[in-house]
């Protein structure tokens, strides 16, 4: 019960994009089609619950026992750069069909913070391994939630007559705010 | 190009926020008042700055190849330090900025100027650059800050400006506030300088 409500916390009520403003930065350049925006919301789910998975281990089997803790920011870019360098690499080799389709997002997920914040925030919450999983998973879902109806809002925003001076970012970033206000309906919803 | 055409560069023509628009996530998340909007401007600078100098300094020896992880070790040193200098020495500043500060490593106005600029000139240019634009940024983090902050809370950095019967605009400090004020203040910079090029 405490899992599936710290899931429909970290996917909706604490949304990453909506109210924790995490991976801001994909969020706004890569929603301008539904499918893409779709792609880049599943590679993101796949590379932030691996390496939640890793730097959880790294920072409790490596950098606890070694009294590192410091050096946490350093060893974590580093392994996620790493990580989305290897699963490119075996995407290629073994899922080409996979790749084709999130090959382009993969290197942009490096750069994305929502995936150095969820293993730091698995670290300053002192969730249980179990735990960090869960918040991984939903955090990142609630990205892939965040950014496809984004792409559908926008897709009608093109198509508005809008004052030439808040087209493009401008009038993104006011939708995300509107979008934003639905999702505080969310705050305070208990399970 | 002239030093001074640089520096100016990096606050106005070229701001990081305001017309690039890199790095928005600690730009949106933490404006809630203007002092924390100052304190993550000038660790932006620091960062921005030194990883500027190193990379300017070092970029004969870094083979080409392995230039963007050289890079990202640089500025994660960098903002390790800034990390461990706030813990010490303004722990409040540190505990209202929370995750955003490792977050700085991320954050792709530095990792931009690092492969645009740092990694094609000299040490000195590169040191201007780094503060032109690590100035824009601060810039429009007190913009962006201080409205949020009159707005929701009827104060600016603690003190009142607005009187008593001022009823906060809750909604300015609350997540969507963040966005719709930037998004306005977006488009206020893309009219004047239509405006300035008609």
């Amino acid at each position: 019960m405490e899992l599936v409500s710290l899931f429909i916390t970290s996917f909706i009520v604490n949304n990453i994009i909506f109210m924790q403003f995490l991976g801001t930065c994909p969020f706004l350049g890569v929603s301008k089609k539904i499918d893409t925006a779709a792609g880049m919301g599943i590679a993101v789910i796949f590379v932030i619950t691996l390496a939640s998975i890793i730097t959880y281990i790294v920072h409790h089997a490596i950098l606890v026992p070694l009294e590192l803790e410091y050096l946490q920011t350093i060893v974590f870019i580093l392994i996620i750069a790493a990580l989305v360098q290897f699963v490119e690499m075996f995407l290629k080799k073994s899922a080409p069909g996979l790749y084709q389709a999130l090959g382009i997002f993969l290197p942009l997920i490096t750069t994305n913070c929502a995936v150095l914040g969820v293993a730091i925030n698995n670290i300053i919450y002192e969730y249980s391994f179990v735990k960090s999983l869960v918040y991984s998973v939903g955090t990142s879902s609630g990205f892939l939630l965040a950014i496809v109806l984004f792409a559908g809002v926008r897709d009608k925003v093109d198509y508005a007559d809008l004052p030439e001076s808040l087209k493009g970012s401008a009038i993104s970033l006011i939708t995300a705010g509107l979008m934003s206000v639905a999702f505080l309906g969310f705050s305070g919803l208990q399970l | 190009m002239n030093k001074l055409q640089i520096f100016k560069n990096g606050v106005t023509t070229e701001n990081p926020i305001l017309v690039q628009q890199v790095g928005m996530c600690a730009t949106l998340a933490i404006t809630t008042s203007l002092i924390n909007g100052i304190g993550m401007g000038v660790a932006v600078i620091a960062v921005l700055t030194g990883s500027n100098i190193v990379i300017s300094a070092l970029r004969k020896y870094i083979p080409d190849e392995v230039r963007i992880p050289a890079f990202v070790i640089i500025i994660a040193a960098f903002t390790t330090i800034i990390d461990l200098l706030m813990h010490a020495y303004t722990f409040a500043l540190y505990q209202a900025l929370g995750v955003f500060i490792p977050l700085i490593v991320v954050n792709c106005i530095i990792l931009a100027r690092a492969e645009a600029f740092a990694f094609k000139n000299g040490i000195l240019d590169s040191t201007i650059d780094g503060l032109g634009m690590g100035v824009g940024y601060l810039v429009a983090m007190i913009l962006l800050s201080s409205i949020r902050e009159i707005l929701g809370n009827g104060t600016i950095l603690g003190l009142r400006i607005l009187p008593e019967a001022y009823e906060p605009m809750m909604m300015a400090i609350q997540p969507p506030g963040a966005f719709i004020i930037l998004g306005l203040l977006i488009g206020f910079v893309n009219y004047l300088s239509r405006r300035k090029n008609a």
